[in-house]
């Protein structure tokens, strides 16, 4: 177990060391123009300009470059915006990610709980209608654009319903959980339906197939042949097989709505989270903030996939080999 | 049934029985699928209304849905009226573009903020969308083909490398990826050799999102390619002196080409949806350009006041995505009723 530990850590950390080197290269060395006016942003000053290369000494190899980039953005963590006016960009991540976990975990909730009971009401209603017809939703729910459905519920919530039954919805905006609880929630109530429905859907089906499979399996018909009940038989043995894809998957996308996923939903519910921080800094073209953000997010997502494979080691031994 | 049939009929009367390739099996199963068939029309139908976009504007609409119209007049209940109404709400300042008229011949879902006739834009926006999606599409699974075969395949220090690119593609958050290349070809053009990657082009969308999904394809197909080469009539092939390509084309790939077929449509649904999103963050499609996605986002600033803007666009590519799903999951039963497989997302 420790040897596969370990292994899997280094083979992080070989992810991770790569991960880094193509967005360097993303930013630095596509071929076109100077880094330095790009990091600088738009119309900047030949003094700007100076310093840029100064700093982040542009004027020496790529190798030191790198080493020099990656200093400023998990060392020292002074990297600075210059669009911004020398504001550092790592504090601001650093405030703008407890928004986005606040808003993904509220999400992750809803999904769980939503998408096991699809899941189990479709199988278990196999041949009625309302097999097919949760599973047209859940279609329905994976086929429309996340943003879309935001600006739907805005539309609805905020505009055209609010006199008549969301009179008690506060305006689009975020209100921290220290600072009020209630109006934490009632900020992050839509937003997280609207974030959940995709996963709801993709979940649900998923779940159902799974479940329809292992009706067949041999220790189904032999818990069946012992005399327990259909409720024990579906509760306890063939939904605690059929969540190893459940669980698997869900590490995953949990890790990629954490990391810039959320996005979409952010900016569209005006979420200050780092996706929001992210999307502002294209607006503007502020390099510095975009490099910070995509590395820590795509740092953030190799170690939580290493997590999940460590979990998994430990629940199921035969992972651990190879 | 019919298909077992067949074959049973083959020993009596062999001068009669055409015996049935499993292409036209898996054919005649798509055709039996109501649900994909109804599908695969509406989708026929949305590209045809897109591809009939110039049409349209020409034809029917009478408008330019390229040049912005601020000043222009349409044909009311038989009244001409100014495309852009003085706000007559809150403090009486600006202009709002004119709503539905219903009327196809003028401003069917209203104008946007320019004054433009959202329907003819829809059309010239579906158009983009639907290429942008299928081009990546194509893209994307002949790449992650050409890379499956060559990693399972050649195996050992070959599939150790590729795999571990693949990893490193899959670990890249999609959006913030886009963004960081975007944000680079925004400020500047991208030379590749002889071509140049402008920050307005539409290749620029098809390359980010066909680059992103080449893992999702590749992976399950690599596997495949490594258990089909450990069959014996590949064995059989190398004792006849086969060459590598041989092996690769005519041996290994026929057996895992229904596997890409299965993930072209479900590719094309979930590219279309990327594209969306990139174009509604002004890094997809660019102005004057028009895709769904940046359709959905001239709409946002109407949201409150003219909303059909933003929801048209939206039910567009729900619709679309929703036939292109059904359709694949229709074209993956005809063509292995056993095989399972994740619906795209994202």
């Amino acid at each position: 177990m420790i040897a596969f530990v370990i292994r899997r850590l280094l083979g992080m950390l070989l992810v991770m060391f790569a991960l880094s080197v193509l967005v360097f290269l993303i930013f630095y060395s596509t071929p076109g123009v100077d880094p330095a006016s790009r990091i600088a942003g738009r119309n900047a000053d030949p003094e700007t300009l100076k310093q840029v290369r100064h700093d982040f000494g542009l004027d020496r190899p790529l190798a030191v470059q790198y080493v020099i980039l990656m200093k400023k953005l998990f060392i020292t963590r002074d990297l600075t915006s210059f669009v911004n006016r020398g504001a550092k960009v790592v504090p601001q991540i650093v405030d703008a990610a407890p928004v986005t976990l606040s808003l993904v975990f509220g999400a992750v909730i809803l999904w769980v709980v939503l998408a096991i009971a699809m899941g189990l009401a479709a199988a278990m209603m196999r041949g009625t209608f309302v097999d097919p017809l949760l599973m047209i939703i859940g279609l329905i729910g994976i086929s429309m654009p996340v943003f879309w459905l935001g600006e739907v519920v805005n539309l609805i919530t905020q505009s055209r319903l609010h006199d008549e039954f969301f009179s008690w919805l506060p305006p689009l905006g975020y209100t921290p959980l220290t600072e009020d609880p209630e109006q934490w929630f009632l900020h992050l109530l839509f937003p997280w339906i609207t974030l959940s429905v995709l996963y709801i859907g993709f979940y649900g089906r998923v779940l159902r197939s799974s479940l329809i499979d292992s009706q067949s399996e041999d220790f189904v018909r032999t818990a069946r042949s012992k005399g327990l009940t259909e409720r024990r038989v579906l509760g306890r043995h063939i939904l605690r097989t059929s969540m190893i894809t459940f669980v698997s998957l869900f590490g995953l996308d949990f890790a990629a709505l954490v990391a810039g996923g959320a996005l979409l939903t952010e900016v569209v519910f005006g979420l200050p989270g780092v996706g929001k921080l992210t999307y502002d800094s294209l607006e503007n073209l502020d390099l510095p903030i975009i490099m910070a953000t995509t590395m820590y997010a795509s740092f953030f997502i190799v170690m939580a996939n290493a997590v999940v494979d460590i979990l998994y080691g430990f629940l199921d031994p035969r992972v651990r080999v190879a | 049934m019919s298909e077992v049939a067949a074959i049973g009929d083959v020993g009596q009367q062999s001068a009669r029985v055409v015996g049935r390739s499993p292409w036209a099996l898996a054919g005649r199963r798509l055709l039996r699928n109501r649900s994909a068939l109804i599908a695969l029309a509406g989708f026929i139908v949305i590209v045809v209304a897109c591809c009939a976009a110039g049409w349209y504007a020409d034809s029917v609409a009478h408008t330019n849905p390229f040049v912005s119209t601020v000043d222009g007049t349409t044909l009311i209940d038989g009244k001409q009226q100014p495309v852009m109404v003085e706000s007559s709400g809150g403090l009486g300042l600006g202009v709002t573009p004119i709503g539905p008229t219903w009327d196809i011949h003028h401003y069917f879902l209203g104008a946007d903020s320019q004054g433009r006739d959202v329907a003819a834009r829809m059309l010239y926006g579906g158009r983009n969308s639907l290429i942008i999606g299928t081009v990546s599409a194509l893209l994307c699974c002949f790449f992650a083909t050409l890379i499956a075969l060559i990693a399972g395949f050649f195996g050992g220090i070959v599939d150790q490398i590729l795999s571990r690119v693949l990893d490193l593609i899959w670990a890249f958050p999609v959006f913030l990826l886009a963004i960081s290349v975007s944000t680079v070809a925004l400020t500047s053009d991208i030379p590749i050799g002889p071509i140049t990657l402008s920050a307005g082009s539409i290749w620029l969308p098809i390359i980010i999102i066909s680059v992103i999904y080449v893992p999702y394809v590749a992976r399950p197909i690599r596997g495949q390619v490594l258990s089909v080469r450990e069959k014996e009539f590949v064995e059989a092939s190398i004792g006849l002196g086969a060459s590598n390509l041989r092996l690769i084309f005519s041996e290994v790939l026929p057996n895992v080409v229904t596997t890409v077929i299965v993930f072209f449509p479900l590719m094309i649904a979930t590219n279309m949806l990327i594209e969306s999103a990139l174009s509604f963050l002004g890094i997809g499609v660019q102005p004057p350009d028009a895709s769904w996605g940046t359709i959905i986002s001239d709409g946002q600033g109407l949201l409150y006041t003219r909303p059909w803007v933003a929801i048209a666009p939206g039910i567009a590519i729900a619709t679309t995505v929703l036939c292109l799903n059904v359709l694949g999951d229709g074209v993956r039963d005809a063509l292995d009723p056993r095989a399972r497989l994740r619906v795209g997302r994202r």
